[in-house]
């Protein structure tokens, strides 16, 4: 069974969008959302669902609005117009303790790491715990231990500050960071970006190991197309602030979509072509 | 005519950009401030700051005081001595040193030491994405960022101050009786015959805001950094260049407030 096979009870349109059938709830839904800095129009409205418990990669070249998708959806920046519902829910009629309970129950791994400096590696682990109160400081040194283990990474580094620690293990520690809390939905801003074709696999593995132990949606953005197929269950690929190609990560390099096929490939002619000043 | 436009838009503009500015400071401040009296202030990092504040700078504040209070006595002299007013060379020094030397030098020192630190690490945290990390863990950055570096400034400086004050009117002692050949007693008898607790605590007020001042532009200047290590380096000097100019601007207006007549 294909990871898209947990998907039976959507509708999945190669050439268009992957849509919910039987009126079922996205996790994530975006409705034409747009969004512009100055004359730069960077999401130009992107639709798009995420079904509850799968993992959504969005693929795309530099500046094609993918970290501000991301950034949109978390509230870390305000689209100028469009929906986007959250179970359900649209995000801008909540009240701000109704946002911060979203979330508390999201986590995010950053394109790189953002981890604290000032802060020593359990205390990163577990600095939603810490800050939430939910958890003392000796058992979130403990706790920080438990999830150093499982993605990686030996208890002894949780007293070593991030300075400390090469760029592989400071993905690990990220990512211990963003599942520490248990959140229901993870962000993944390139994960891979940066690392070794070996680390990059293996940061994939803990990704998609700890996203099923956690039974949470994961919701990632990269350019990387080994990345993309190893973590995602569905995949769609925004262009010029569009979403122009949704479908299976499977079925990537062969969608019989000409910009995602020579996304996938790497071609320098094609539907795409790059931009080197605007 | 047409220059005569572009003058007024020039104009123009420039006046809605210190507005936003002004505007966004003071809201920015009253946000961080709020933290302070708000549940969950994060009392570990407000100890952080204020030992990096009050008890770091000591050095360089105490330095600072007790060589300008001998170089107060020694140039009041030279000047006093051409008029025979060299008994007024005490009630000189302890009154300069604890109205405005003491908290304006202490308030340049710690500007120049703390609010750039403040700023370059701030504005670090924000290009590497580290403040949008904060909101999604669950904490809002001028709680956790803002508001512990404000109390612990506005309650630190004056702390100095008051060390500042006892060296700088020891230095000026020091002077006075080895160099300047005072009887040590009288010298310390026209010091207190004049100081008044008035001068003391305009002084030390004054030091609370200067203190509230350079960890707003500190944080203020870093939290809204942009660009890379440029974009750091450049908050760094603002804050700096900032907080020196507002507190020499906000010494004549505390100064103004306690002893116009």
């Amino acid at each position: 069974m294909t990871p898209f096979d947990r998907g039976a009870e959507w509708n999945v349109n190669q050439q268009s969008q992957i849509t919910p059938k039987n009126g079922a709830t996205p996790k994530i839904r975006l409705r034409g959302l747009r969004k512009a800095f100055g004359d730069k129009v960077v999401l130009d409205g992107v639709d798009l669902d995420v079904r509850a418990g799968h993992s959504m990669v969005i693929l795309g070249g530099s500046g094609s609005g993918k970290s501000v998708t991301i950034k949109c959806i978390l509230g870390l920046i305000e689209p100028d117009s469009g929906l986007i519902e959250i179970d359900g829910r649209d995000v801008a009629k909540l009240s701000p303790d109704e946002r911060a309970a979203i979330l508390d129950r999201t986590g995010m791994l950053f394109q790189n790491g953002a981890l604290f400096d000032s802060l020593p590696v359990w205390e990163n682990v577990c600095f939603k715990l810490l800050a939430q109160r939910r958890i003392t400081r000796a058992a979130a040194r403990d706790r920080a231990a438990e999830v150093l283990e499982q993605v990686g990474l030996a208890a002894s580094v949780g007293d070593l500050s991030p300075s400390e620690l090469s760029g592989g293990m400071q993905k690990r520690v990220a990512l211990a960071r963003a599942i520490a809390a248990q959140p229901d939905i993870i962000f993944f801003d390139e994960p891979t970006t940066g690392l070794d074709p070996i680390m990059g696999a293996v940061i994939d593995g803990l990704i998609v190991d700890c996203v099923k132990r956690l039974g949470a949606t994961a919701f990632s953005i990269t350019h990387d197309m080994a990345s993309a197929r190893r973590i995602g269950d569905d995949a769609a690929m925004i262009h010029k602030g569009k979403i122009v190609w949704s479908g299976p990560a499977s079925s990537l390099g062969e969608t019989g979509n000409e910009m995602v096929d020579q996304f996938a490939r790497g071609e320098r002619e094609g539907p795409i072509q790059m931009e080197l000043r605007k | 005519m047409t220059r005569f436009l572009d003058f007024l838009a020039l104009t123009g503009r420039g006046l809605i950009s210190t507005c936003r500015t002004l505007g966004g400071v003071s809201l920015f401040a009253l946000a961080g401030a709020s933290h302070v009296v708000r549940p969950r202030f994060p009392f570990r990092q407000f100890w952080r700051h204020f030992v990096e504040i009050g008890y770091f700078s000591l050095a360089v504040v105490a330095l600072t005081a007790l060589f300008t209070g001998m170089v107060l006595a020694l140039q009041s002299f030279t000047g006093f001595s051409r008029f025979n007013a060299e008994s007024a060379i005490a009630s000189v020094v302890v009154l300069s040193v604890t109205r405005e030397l003491g908290p304006v030098l202490a308030g340049l020192m710690v500007a120049g030491r703390i609010g750039a630190a403040m700023a370059a690490e701030i504005g670090t945290m924000r290009v590497t994405d580290q403040i949008d990390a904060l909101t999604t863990l669950s904490t809002d950055p001028m709680r956790y960022l803002v508001a512990p570096r404000l109390l612990a400034a506005t309650l630190a400086m004056p702390l100095l101050v008051v060390v500042a004050d006892i060296l700088g009117v020891f230095g000026g002692f020091l002077i006075g009786t080895v160099k300047l050949g005072f009887v040590p007693q009288l010298y310390l008898m026209r010091t207190f015959d004049v100081l008044q607790t008035m001068d003391v605590v305009s002084g030390l007020v004054k030091a609370a805001v200067f203190g509230f001042l350079i960890a707003l532009m500190g944080t203020w200047c870093g939290y809204n950094s942009k660009g890379g290590a440029q974009g750091v380096g450049q908050a760094t000097t603002r804050a700096v260049v900032a907080s020196s100019i507002l507190i020499l601007a906000l010494d004549y207006v505390v100064t103004e407030a306690f002893f116009s007549r």
